[in-house]
């Protein structure tokens, strides 16, 4: 889109379903009520490693009002999982369970409460293990095995990357220094628990509605698991009551409620319970790191040599690309000359952990900026001048191969130390109070998929019908981001339409091209992309037709105000929907399709498929803290935050993404944790 | 066991037969289809189910329907008037109060019971009157900046 005036790209305005959400017309999964439709629950192990010796549903199957019960004997038995490396789950156990909340067993009755009641009839057998529940524990029983695949016994991956000499860098650097860090796990815990509902239809299509943010990955992955041909499977995508990463893999709920909606021929809701969203979680790994780092008297970072260890919970699920993105973006944000990375994904009996907001590169980004505190507090020199002087360069290659574009990242720096006035308030405020700087990169999308193909990452159709209507079919689930909204600025700034003149279609893997899904940061930019290119396909007709029409060349026209006319004599010209008239009498109907597949840049070595992208987001912020000298209590009292986004296509919700991840933010760091008892 | 409910829900009567034991949130949703009331922690720690009962914001997950027969319930079905949005939910849209949305029926009632006791409030009074209700996606600044903006509205409408 080469424009230099736009009338709707870069203005705040509210998002296209902000109506039906502040009205309560938005229909979540949970909210799909249907006729017939029985409600589902799974039963889930108390234990969290046991083998099972006897599951017995008879006592279940004979409560009046239960319409079917399964185990994983009723399902194919084939293990599954997000990432191909890692087909390690069921969803419904058969000989084993791994952790507290690995479900065994699922029932479909008439209501909610008849299923519980039913799920609480069935028996099952366990024969307790020993539970492995952190990282030294697993490390240190090998004999002990949750998995029987791995690297190493209960190492679910174990990588190792070297870029250039890292020990010569540290000889010859005049600071060297070695620290440990632990970043605790948290939770995404959207308020929405996930929920989906299944319909097997009479003529043995199958139909799942479900709050995913990657409906694509869902259809593809339950063909496997229900041995079903994947043409005879529709995925809906609900809008998401929020997600962060936790609605990212196929989840045992759905595919439970489509084993007992085919049994009972019924629809089948199943809603998790918020208990559940925390056993099923993928949440943020907790991170043991070691960090040695080489600088300058300067400040400047000489080498790094990064280790990271994960407690990965039960699961792969995405895990073995967490474990790369551990060790993936230090050379994106900093200039780092010589790296070396060495990350261990170990498995335990806990929740499986997975991508959250930011996907597995906060918890390195805490260990380096506190590190870069350390050594510039060593060095006598400013923190905020220190990271400037360290700034990953614009339209290079750095040393694990990942190829930065633009970045703003000193802008941002400059903007955060001057709207703070960190230059007088650091060394000048009183006892009791604090300020500190950080920075960060991350992705804008994904460079690879999850399963290696050629096809884009990105698709849309955009369609204009006879009324004016502009009706946009895209893959991609909006989480609340807002990335609907998104696809129709874009497509109504092309044609010169109303945001409100387009319909955006949700996920349907029946009528919507593939998107890969709501995450990474990646659906602005990628299905973005896609609708851009679709909707000047369907201009491009439209002018011809109008051009040919109005005797003049298709060069001359432009499209605005809900308006097809020639530049710069408005009243030569015809309304859009006569536009879209005038172009399908002449070429049929108008559907034009649009692509987008990022820039082929993975690293040729293992593992360098994780961490590229089309071009990275940076940020800066500083923070204002007040300290409890007695109890140690820590409350930001103000935070100055500056992201390069590149062009804010609606401000108004790049704020909103800013805000909340800020929060979010402050509650992982002094507010969240994770108890095992 | 099943008890005949009569429940008075946005203005009008409704009668609703339902296991006396099922929560408000349950029989609203499932009963009467009301699905703008959201299903959350359903322990009352998070504020999503919020409703107004006679006016005061109640987690309709740890009410119970009988209880509140003969009194004025109120959903965020029943917040617009006709056509026109309550200046509560056109504020909220307008400023991206409202992200996944699915906090938003609780909180656009429990704003809405403060503005009616306190037609002014400050930044400090909005937070107070909000705090049991969590929302993950907007960090609240653009919830505290819609109640207030509503607010303005309703006192510019009122004089």
């Amino acid at each position: 889109m080469r424009k230099d005036r736009f009338s709707i790209v870069g203005q705040s305005r509210p998002k296209i379903d902000a109506w039906a959400k502040v009205a309560g017309e938005t229909k979540f999964a949970d909210d799909l009520l249907m006729s017939r439709m029985a409600h589902g629950k799974l039963l889930r192990s108390p234990h969290p490693h046991a083998l099972i010796k006897r599951i017995d549903t008879t006592r279940a199957r004979a409560l009046p009002g239960v319409y079917a019960v399964i185990t994983g004997r009723d399902l194919p038995r084939v293990k599954f999982g997000i990432l191909p490396v890692s087909q390690d789950e069921e969803a419904l156990c058969v000989e084993k369970v791994r952790m507290v909340g690995d479900a065994v067993a699922a029932v479909a009755a008439v209501d909610e409460e008849t299923a519980e009641r039913a799920a609480e009839l069935i028996e099952v057998e366990y024969e307790p293990l020993r539970p492995l529940m952190s990282i030294e524990d697993s490390l240190a029983h090998p004999e002990v095995r949750i998995h029987e695949y791995g690297d190493r016994p209960n190492v679910h991956k174990a990588v190792a990357l070297q870029f250039g000499d890292v020990e010569a860098a540290f000889a010859s650097s005049d600071l060297v220094r070695e620290d440990v860090f632990f970043f605790e796990g948290n939770t995404h815990l959207p308020m929405e628990q996930h929920s989906a509902v299944a319909q097997w239809g009479a003529d043995g299509k199958l139909t799942l509605w479900s709050s995913t943010q990657t409906p694509h990955y869902v259809h593809r992955l339950l063909a496997k698991i229900l041995d079903v041909p994947q043409a005879h499977i529709r995925v809906v995508a609900a809008p998401v009551g929020g997600g962060f990463g936790g609605k990212l893999d196929p989840f045992a709920h759905e595919i439970a409620a489509c084993k007992l909606a085919q049994l009972s021929g019924r629809p089948v809701k199943i809603t998790l319970t918020r208990e559940e969203v925390f056993y099923v979680h993928r949440g943020r790994h907790p991170v043991l790191m070691w960090i040695k780092t080489g600088f300058r008297k300067d400040g400047a970072i000489t080498g790094m040599h990064f280790r990271s260890w994960l407690d990965g919970g039960a699961y792969g699920s995405y895990g073995v690309a967490s474990t790369f993105y551990t060790g993936a973006l230090q050379t994106v944000t900093y200039q780092i000359p010589v790296y070396k990375f060495e990350g261990a994904r170990v498995f335990t009996n806990k929740p499986p952990c997975g991508p959250k907001r930011g996907h597995g590169t906060p918890q390195p980004r805490f260990a380096m900026e506190c590190q870069i505190d350390k050594a510039a507090e060593q060095l006598g020199l400013d923190p905020a001048d220190m990271r400037r002087r360290n700034l990953a360069e614009p339209f290079v290659k750095t040393a694990n191969h990942l190829t930065v574009t633009t970045i703003g990242l000193g802008e941002c720096i400059d903007r955060v130390v001057e709207a703070s006035g960190w230059r007088e308030k650091r060394r000048t405020l009183p006892p009791g109070k604090g300020i500190g700087i950080a920075c960060s990169s991350y992705l804008t999308g994904a460079g690879t998929a999850i399963y290696w193909n050629d096809m884009p990452h990105s698709g849309v159709v955009v369609r204009a019908d006879r009324s004016g209507l502009v009706a946009v079919l895209c893959g991609a689930t909006d989480i609340g981001q807002g990335s609907d909204s998104i696809l129709a600025y874009l497509v109504a700034e092309v044609l010169g339409i109303e945001p409100k003149d387009i319909r955006v279609h949700p996920a349907d893997t029946d009528l919507t091209p593939v998107d890969l899904g709501s995450y990474s940061s990646r659906v602005t930019l990628m299905a973005g992309n896609a609708a851009i290119q679709a909707a000047e396909r369907l201009r491009g007709k439209i002018f011809e037709a109008v051009a040919r029409k109005l005797e003049t060349a298709p060069e001359r026209l432009v499209a605005e105000d809900r308006r097809v006319f020639v530049d710069g004599d408005p009243d030569r010209g015809v309304d859009f929907a006569q536009a879209v008239v005038l172009a399908e009498s002449l070429f049929g109907v108008l559907a034009f399709p649009g692509s987008y597949a990022p820039p082929k840049r993975a690293g040729k070595y293992k593992g360098g498929g994780v961490g590229p992208s089309p071009c990275y987001s940076y940020s800066a912020c500083v923070v204002e803290v007040d300290v409890d000298r007695e109890t140690g209590e820590v409350k930001p009292s103000e935070v100055w935050i500056a992201h390069d986004v590149g062009r804010a296509l609606n401000p108004l919700l790049v704020e909103g993404q800013v805000e909340g991840s800020v929060y979010m933010g402050l509650g992982e760091v002094l507010m969240e944790e994770q108890v095992f008892r | 066991m099943k008890t005949l409910l009569t429940l008075r829900i946005n203005g009008e009567d409704r009668d609703v037969l339902a296991a006396a034991h099922k929560t408000l949130l349950e029989v609203l949703r499932e009963d009467l289809n009301l699905t703008g009331t959201k299903h959350g922690c359903e322990l009352g720690e998070c504020g999503t189910c919020t409703v107004l009962v006679d006016g005061l914001p109640v987690l309709s997950c740890l009410a119970l329907p009988i209880e509140c027969q003969g009194r004025e319930i109120r959903t965020v079905e029943g917040m617009a008037r006709g056509g026109d949005l309550h200046p509560l939910q056109q504020a909220f849209a307008e400023l991206g109060a409202a992200q996944c949305g699915y906090c938003t029926p609780g909180i656009l009632l429990t704003a809405e019971a403060l503005l009616e006791e306190t037609p002014t409030p400050t930044r400090d009074e909005i937070k107070h009157a909000l705090a049991g209700n969590l929302c993950r996606c907007t960090g609240y600044t653009k919830i505290l900046d819609g109640v207030e903006l509503a607010a303005l509205r309703m006192k510019g409408a009122r004089t």
